[in-house]
């Protein structure tokens, strides 16, 4: 069953086509991996899945629902959720108001004025939750501007996860991170694989190899080519335009 | 009424929004190039008042009384970049709001320790106090000379910005500021020029203001906000939309505070009509700019496009 | 953030001056100085009404250069009432703050379509237009303003007496610290104070960032209007000069004078600036010339405020663990 659908989904700047009917498809419970050389149109995809950018033609079905102009905290609060490629998280904040923050804004709302939010239990339950899978636990009552730049991308996942989401949008979450941090995520990922859909956006080809179901091609705005890793590896034209370019 | 007060109220308007041209012009290349909120540019004009009323009343030349204020608002505009302003380009709105609200009440104070709280009246040069005879209407020069100076300032400020090297990156600053600075041009000397333009600007506003309103502390301030009010309408950073923005609100408010009673008192009774009247003409600017807003929030003529 | 206890000079410093705030019209009247009470009243009326602004500009990062309008309205409420021979203070309490809502819901509405730059002369000029409006309006004195023969009253109290409105005052001031204390930690004021960093990220997490500064905004001009009502009957007159733009501006100044965001700091900021006023003025008629240059100074240099300056104190107490980096204040 589909997750996620996108049909013939367009953006366009001006004549510059930058999503070029885009048909997607992802199943319920899978991960599936965005891959493309920059500039291929990977972070406005996933704007317009988010609700941030609009669609100039097409359609996105989300769980059943037409979605395709739903604004940004509806698609939320139906249980589709991002992350930045870009950390963008609460500078003034610490690390479990961030995450309590997002558990409000799925879980409850915010109409309410006089409770304080940490002491709701929903919301403070699933924010420490998703603190501690992200592994940020020590850090829980850090500003998150203090942060170092690695726990602030784990910050930025942390939040998309206390949302309690169905299906998660994550645009590149290794961005600028060591090796050895990359390692960390991809284990963290792992361990979320199957309990979320998660459409990835990567650049990390040993992380999409080691994590994703099936990969998605985009190149100039267009889904060349998906399939599984080994497809994606066998594929000819897939090899030439970004495997090639990937590996020099 | 008749079509001679008509187009009298007309010219009346006309030389009102020119004025307020004068003061948006420099303030919304500050506010669109720098993102500079600038409250002071109100006591840039009172400065200017000032200096042309003082140096006018002491040579006896109306000219000199411009030059001087020139002279005095874009020294003082200069001094102000240099040594407040520039400094807060990079922080946030509310930072501009409070420092040049606290300049505004310096200039204020200052003007009444030095010429004190009662209005210094200038006279009409000369030269200009006559009338001018307009196919059968006769209006005054002064006034004719204010709208001819305005649309002269007008044009050369069209040819500023779109015929030269400095205007090409007056317009690419209020698109992309940023963009400007990566050009590797000196971006603190371009905003510099800019503040003291438009200072100047302000200062030619206020010497040529002085005859027809009074001069004195404070003064600055209600037409300061009536160009915030041009700038918001004509979109903000848009010199073209401030100059028609300024005729528009010009003309509005001029015809208004006339007309708006005069056609109440047709519609209904004289009582009703004489209390409602001047209270619907002093909110018509302001009505204005929320009708725009509701369905253009960027304004008329935005300098920022996509 | 979290020092030991409550007991920070952040916290108690305020809490003991609203506390000796509260006996200001005993030792008025002991010290036979009625004056004192007026003009204390004065800063706990303009510290709630600071302390409303608060709540858009500290929480909301909304910067309303408009603030004085609904202090006005809340005046011209009591002003109006009172003319036309109400003076019931529940009538008055109700149409200042319901015509204030209305207002702050329209002028919102509007002016949150823009942002920045834009919704700072916005909401200025909405504030000119009241005071233009009641400027031409000589049927309730225009220009000249307007007495207020009966004061609002509320059953058998009446803010007739200035003790009376000091008390009310004072009463209203606590109330409105603790709302802006529980809202600061609510869900709503985390989600206000969180659009105000990163507005994009309270939609992708659900929020509408645009309702909720709506809310706010609404909200806060409500509040003002009831330091409004407070002042009307404090100065048992009413003008068009309550609304002027330099009282919209002066509200800016005592809520970052005193530390924006923060609890407790309009209410500090309030004190400090018409204590300052007042000791100026003991030295020379034109105190604003030296304000002036003050305010610039606060501008260029402290943008923490008196509220930064004793959580600065908090951290200086020995504690265990290493000492914080400063937060930055604003984003």
């Amino acid at each position: 069953m589909a997750a996620l659908q996108t049909e013939n989904l367009v953006r366009r700047y001006g004549a510059l086509l930058v999503t070029d009917n885009v048909s997607l498809d992802i199943r319920s419970g899978e991960l599936h991996a965005l891959i493309g050389p920059n500039g291929a149109g990977k972070t406005t995809l996933i704007n317009q899945l988010s609700g941030e950018l609009r669609s100039n033609a097409g359609r996105i079905h989300f769980d059943g629902q037409e979605i395709t102009s739903a604004p940004v905290h509806q698609r939320a609060r139906s249980g589709l959720l991002r992350s930045y490629q870009i950390t963008s998280i609460f500078e003034e904040f610490t690390v479990l108001e961030n995450a309590a923050l997002a558990a409000v804004g799925t879980s409850l709302n915010a109409w309410r004025f006089w409770r304080p939010m940490l002491d709701d239990s929903r919301a403070r339950a699933a924010a420490e939750e998703a603190v501690e899978v992200a592994g940020l636990t020590a850090f829980a009552e850090t500003v998150a501007g203090e942060l170092a730049y690695g726990q602030r991308r784990q910050l930025e996942l942390a939040m998309t996860l206390a949302a309690k989401p169905k299906f998660l949008l994550l645009d590149e979450p290794m961005a600028g991170m060591s090796a050895k941090e990359s390692a960390a995520v991809t284990e963290l990922l792992r361990g979320l694989k199957r309990r979320y859909t998660i459409l990835l956006v990567e650049h990390d080809m040993d992380a999409v190899f080691a994590l994703a179901d099936r990969i998605s091609v985009l190149v100039y705005g267009r889904v060349i080519f998906t399939g599984t890793a080994d497809e994606i590896r066998a594929h000819p034209e897939v090899r030439a335009v970004y495997l090639g370019e990937e590996t020099d | 009424m008749s079509l001679t007060l008509l187009v009298a109220q007309l010219l009346n308007g006309l030389q009102y929004g020119v004025l307020l041209f004068l003061l948006a012009a420099g303030l919304t290349l500050v506010f669109g190039v720098m993102s500079f909120v600038n409250l002071a540019h109100g006591s840039l004009y009172m400065i200017g008042a000032y200096a042309g009323a003082l140096a006018y009343g002491a040579s006896g030349s109306f000219a000199v009384g411009i030059l001087a204020a020139m002279a005095a608002a874009l020294a003082i505009g200069l001094v102000l970049e240099v040594t407040i302003v520039s400094r807060l380009y990079r922080r946030d709105h509310l930072d501009h709001v409070l420092a040049t609200f606290g300049l505004v009440m310096f200039f204020n104070e200052l003007v009444r320790i030095l010429w004190g709280p009662q209005p210094i009246f200038v006279q009409v040069p000369d030269v200009l106090s006559g009338t001018v005879d307009l196919f059968g209407f006769t209006y005054s020069s002064y006034r004719f000379a204010i709208i001819a100076v305005g649309l002269v300032v007008a044009v050369g400020s069209r040819l500023l910005i779109h015929k030269t090297r400095i205007g090409m990156l007056i317009r690419a600053g209020a698109q992309n500021p940023q963009l400007v600075s990566a050009l590797g041009v000196n971006i603190g000397l371009l905003n510099a020029l800019l503040f003291g333009v438009g200072a100047m600007l302000a200062g030619v506003a206020g010497a040529m203001a002085g005859p027809v309103l009074s001069v004195q502390s404070g003064m600055g301030e209600p037409v300061l906000i009536t160009t915030l009010v041009v700038i918001v309408i004509g979109g903000i950073g848009s010199v073209s939309g401030a100059f028609y923005a300024a005729l528009i609100v010009g003309v509005v408010d001029t015809l208004g505070r006339v007309f708006l009673p005069l056609i109440l008192r047709q519609l209904t009774e004289r009582s009703i009509a004489d209390a409602a009247g001047p209270a619907l003409a002093s909110m018509s600017v302001y009505v204005l700019m929320a009708a725009v807003l509701a369905l253009r929030p960027q304004g008329l003529f935005p300098a920022r496009r996509g | 953030m979290k020092t030991s206890s409550a007991f920070r000079p952040s916290t108690w410093i305020p809490l003991l001056l609203l506390g000796l705030l509260a006996i200001v019209p005993t030792v008025a009247s002991g010290f036979d100085q009625p004056y004192w009470t007026a003009f204390f009243a004065r800063i706990l009326i303009y510290a709630v009404a600071a302390s409303a602004l608060n709540l858009a500009l500290g929480y909301g990062g909304l910067v309303s250069f408009g603030h004085a309008l609904f202090l006005g309205i809340g005046a011209y409420a009591v002003g109006l009432c009172a003319f036309h021979g109400i003076g019931s203070g529940w009538l008055h309490l109700l149409v200042a703050v319901a015509a204030a809502a209305a207002a702050a819901l329209v002028i919102g509405a509007i002016s949150l379509r823009t942002s920045g730059m834009a919704f700072i002369m916005i909401t200025l000029a909405f504030a000119q237009m009241g005071y233009f409006l009641l400027v031409s309006l000589k049927h309730y004195g225009g220009d000249d303003g307007l007495s207020v023969g009966s004061t609002s009253r509320f059953g058998p109290f009446d803010l007739g007496s200035t003790s009376a409105v000091y008390y009310a005052a004072w009463l209203v001031l606590v109330a409105i610290l603790w709302s802006m204390a529980r809202v600061r930690v609510a869900p709503f004021g985390m989600a206000l104070r969180g659009a105000r960093q990163n507005v994009k990220r309270v939609d992708a997490i659900g929020l509408q960032a645009h309702h909720v500064r709506l809310v706010a905004f609404v909200l806060s001009g409500m509040a003002c209007a009831v330091a409004g009502v407070l002042l009307a009957n404090l100065n048992a007159f009413v003008s068009p000069s309550t609304l002027a733009w330099t009282v919209s501006g002066e509200l800016i100044v005592m809520v970052v004078l005193g530390g924006i965001g923060t609890v407790f700091g309009p209410f500090l900021g309030a004190l400090l600036f018409f204590v300052l006023e007042e000791v100026l003025k003991g030295f020379t008629e034109h105190w604003m010339a030296v304000f002036g240059p003050v305010v610039v100074l606060v501008a260029l240099f402290g943008r923490r405020g008196i509220a930064g300056w004793l959580e600065a104190l908090n951290r200086k107490r020995p504690s265990p663990g290493p000492p914080d980096i400063v937060a930055p204040g604003r984003a």
